[in-house]
């Protein structure tokens, strides 16, 4: 298994996810936007960052970059995708998962630790946990508020197309928990498929275990 | 072909939350400023050759379909004016 790890102008959390995939045995590589994905790729990662400065939203010009064409080409054939932070901003723009990812309600840049809750059990990234399950994740986001139509909203949740939600400690999904306004307290999507999913948590920063934290080793184990 | 320049404006759909707009309102109100509300919105000045207006305003539109706005969150319209 290789998985890509697509580096925009402004990805900064590339290396990170590298590191992360290599520590549970993943095979992983950094690939350049512009070089294309290499023929062998099994996975792709889409890492947080700033890509293109965040110039006119955040994720928008990373979406129509030409390597998104071939993301999404694997994608439909079933190969795993994961967006994480500017990366599922930049799924969400590319229209690989619904919704948008948008200002902070606090109009602020939000960086620390909160809780999750295991929406589902079944899907790649999230066989590790048990549904019900209260994980603990980094973010690190301005823009991180999960907006979209009431109807489309409610489609989501019919679908059972959320991943995870914004809890407290107990795993409840209060106001209070949802650390950015997010609809519902969307922290994380699925794709039209199970396996291309978008969360705005870093599990790659809570993945090696001198960094404190390893609730994140799960969702990366979809790779493995 | 003559120049046009479209002028296409994207705002926020009526009722998604604008914490740019709203931390932008406290701070007049904060230099004395008396308002009843404040939207924001961005502009995109394009110019264009084009045959005629209808197709100038046409390129604008798809110009913000496919990336000026985000059909989740935005609205967005178009005017065109012939450039002197």
């Amino acid at each position: 298994m290789t998985v890509a790890v697509v580096r925009f102008g402004g990805s900064n959390c590339d290396r990170d996810a590298v590191r992360a995939l290599e520590h549970i045995g993943v095979d992983a590589d950094i690939v350049w936007h512009e070089d294309g994905l290499p023929a062998d790729v099994d996975g792709v990662v889409l890492p947080g960052g700033f890509s293109y400065g965040d110039y006119l939203r955040a994720g928008a010009m990373a979406a129509h970059s030409p390597i998104m064409d071939e993301v999404r080409d694997l994608a439909e054939n079933g190969v795993p995708v994961l967006g994480v932070c500017n990366g599922a901003q930049i799924g969400c723009e590319a229209s690989m998962t619904p919704g948008a990812f948008t200002t902070n309600a606090s109009a602020r840049f939000q960086c620390e630790h909160v809780t999750v809750r295991v929406e589902r059990a079944d899907t790649p990234w999230t066989a590790a946990y048990d549904e019900g399950d209260v994980v603990t994740l980094p973010i690190a986001h301005g823009e991180g508020r999960f907006e979209i139509g009431e109807d489309r909203y409610d489609d989501l949740v019919a679908e059972d197309r959320i991943l995870f939600r914004y809890c407290d400690e107990d795993g409840n999904v209060t106001d209070d928990a949802n650390p950015n306004g997010s609809r519902g307290n969307v922290a994380g999507i699925l794709g039209e498929r199970d396996t291309v999913a978008v969360l705005m948590p870093h599990p790659e920063r809570a993945t090696l275990p001198e960094l404190g934290l390893t609730d994140g080793q799960g969702v990366l184990t979809a790779f493995a | 072909m003559t120049a046009y320049t479209a002028t296409v404006t994207v705002r926020l759909k009526h009722g998604v939350l604008d914490p740019e707009a709203e931390t932008t309102q406290q701070a007049l109100e904060r230099l004395g400023f008396d308002l009843e509300d404040l939207r924001s919105a961005d502009r995109f000045e394009i110019d264009v050759e084009a045959a005629d207006a209808d197709d100038a305003a046409d390129r604008a539109g798809e110009m913000a379909d496919r990336l000026l706005a985000n059909p989740t969150i935005h609205d967005y319209d178009v005017a065109v004016t012939e450039q002197e």
